[in-house]
């Protein structure tokens, strides 16, 4: 028998009036505008838009209110928002060597052409917490130098010129994606970056860590890091020609990583490659490590049977909408369900208890 | 209406895409201050939607898409016939409005105004944005230099 329950509409309801009320917190304090979550919260900002999937910085501030801080939360309401919208078009592939970049380094060439710029990094400093941001503080004055003009070179070019480093030839290859259709194994490259870089930070980050620690651990050397703008480029049908249809923050990591050859190549540097929506620095690194983790078989390398070198548990794993979707799924009412099972173990008690005692009735 | 076929393409592909990348408020701001009203109809009104971004593999290799950007999108016609378009960054339906006019100013008898009033400045403006983080990340450039060790 099937029974239909509703109700709750009302206790729903002013749930929602609550959570609003929470969301504002005390009315002592001032509300904190999406303007000040897109300038101030700036990171959170790029993370959400980032695993969003969606590159629009007052749509994820937006969300992060929404959400009150909740970052999947917020990522789930901009993934919502994207499948909303028609989509217009793809781009042409950025040119992420012609980034006007903000910060660039490269732990693996000193005096590489460019430069180690450091850029507004956290990275030297040192991790004490400030009180001077608890008063409402000046900042200060920023030092200004000469400018590059020009772009400035990847370095796995100049690797590349020595023959030293894998290739990554060009291909107008139509790539498959994955808000198109749903993946499928055994995937390819093209796949798994797309995949890779709205995954989860802190998935990817782990993944990432377990090759470090050991698990199919391929040597990685960050050859660099940029972070900057781009331009987008897109072919406008009624124009007849590509126009730039806007500008995008990006964060490019390669490492460069040993590798002593196999049957089919000669010894020499491979790649892995990490670019994130956005500054993400940490992000874009963990992606570079699992992507050449993942690459194990076009290299011919062994199949250590590592967790990060299982492109279906990585990928099946790294989206953190569907990963939420279907674990907070359980809290949801299961009565019915539930009913069942109890009805079961009652039966299967019921039973144990009978056999116990005709067991007993017969010594 | 002039001869459109006297408007290179990199010329339209210039402003096109500097009113594209362009902050809203500073597109809407010169806009309004260049006074000009042309009358106009749609061809397809202001609608947002999104664009696939992709990058390539290693930087240079094959593509792979990378995530979605918000693109506002119209065209409109002029009363003598000039066809312009906007495509722009975000989810402004006047910027994109603005930016089609101007687009569609641009090849008419209009252009040498606009150009001075909104694509000159705005150019300007964007280049004096970029030059200033070029020079504050220029600061940040390690200079290194080798302690002299007395090992000889």
């Amino acid at each position: 028998m099937y029974v239909a329950v509703k109700g709750g509409e009302k206790a729903i309801e002013n749930a929602h009036a609550w959570l609003a009320e929470e969301r504002r917190g005390s009315t002592d304090v001032a509300e904190l505008s999406v303007a000040q979550i897109r300038e101030q919260l700036s990171l959170a900002v790029n993370r959400v838009m980032a695993e969003g999937s969606l590159y629009d910085p007052d749509l994820a501030a937006l969300a992060i209110k929404q959400a009150r801080g909740d970052l999947i939360e917020a990522i789930f309401l901009i993934r919502a928002y994207r499948t909303t919208l028609p989509r217009f078009g793809y781009s042409n592939p950025v040119e992420t060597a012609a980034m006007i970049c903000d910060r660039r380094i490269s732990a693996t060439f000193k005096d590489a052409p460019g430069g180690q710029v450091l850029g507004p990094t956290f990275d030297y400093t040192h991790r004490l917490l400030d009180f001077k941001l608890a008063a409402e503080g000046e900042v200060p004055a920023v030092s200004e130098g000469p400018a590059r003009t020009g772009s400035t070179p990847h370095i796995t070019g100049f690797l590349r010129g020595e023959g030293i480093i894998q290739d990554e030839p060009a291909s107008d290859e139509t790539p498959g994606d994955l808000t198109r259709e749903p993946l499928e194994f055994p995937t390819d490259r093209p796949l798994r970056l797309q995949s890779l870089t709205r995954g989860d930070e802190g998935f990817v980050l782990g993944m990432a860590y377990s090759t470090q620690r050991g698990y199919a651990r391929n040597h990685a050397f960050v050859g660099e890091l940029r972070i900057g703008k781009v331009p987008v480029e897109m072919d406008i049908p009624e124009l007849g020609f590509a126009i730039e249809i806007g500008e995008i923050e990006l964060t490019e990591c390669e490492t460069v990583n040993q590798f002593k050859g196999s049957k089919t190549e000669p010894p020499q540097f491979t790649r892995g490659y990490g670019l994130v929506f956005g500054q993400s620095e940490r992000k874009s690194i963990a992606m570079a490590l699992v992507d050449r983790a993942l690459r194990w078989k076009e290299l011919g390398e062994d199949n250590l049977g590592a967790p990060a070198q299982d492109e279906e548990f990585v990928l099946s794993h790294a989206d953190n909408i569907q990963a939420t979707g279907f674990l907070e799924h359980i809290k949801l009412p299961h009565y019915v369900d539930f009913q069942s099972e109890l009805e079961l173990v009652r039966k299967l008690r019921r039973e144990a208890e009978e056999r116990l005692t005709s067991k007993e009735a017969a010594e | 209406m002039t001869d459109q076929t006297k408007i290179t393409g990199g010329a339209r592909q210039e402003w096109m895409g500097l009113l594209a990348r362009a902050p809203e408020k500073a597109v809407l701001d010169l806009w309004a201050n260049a006074g000009a009203r042309p009358r106009f109809d749609w061809l397809r009104s202001p609608e947002v939607g999104g664009v696939m971004v992709r990058g390539r593999t290693g930087g240079t290799g094959a593509p792979f898409n990378l995530g979605e950007m918000t693109v506002t999108r119209c065209s409109l016609v002029l009363q003598d016939g000039t066809i312009g378009h906007g495509y722009v960054q975000g989810r402004s339906k006047p910027k994109a409005e603005a930016a089609a006019l101007i687009d569609a100013l641009m090849q008419t008898d209009a252009a040498e105004t606009i150009r001075a009033k909104v694509i000159v400045p705005l150019r300007q403006q964007m280049q004096a944005d970029r030059n200033t983080r070029a020079a504050k990340a220029a600061a940040t450039k390690v200079e290194f230099f080798t302690m002299v060790r007395g090992e000889d």
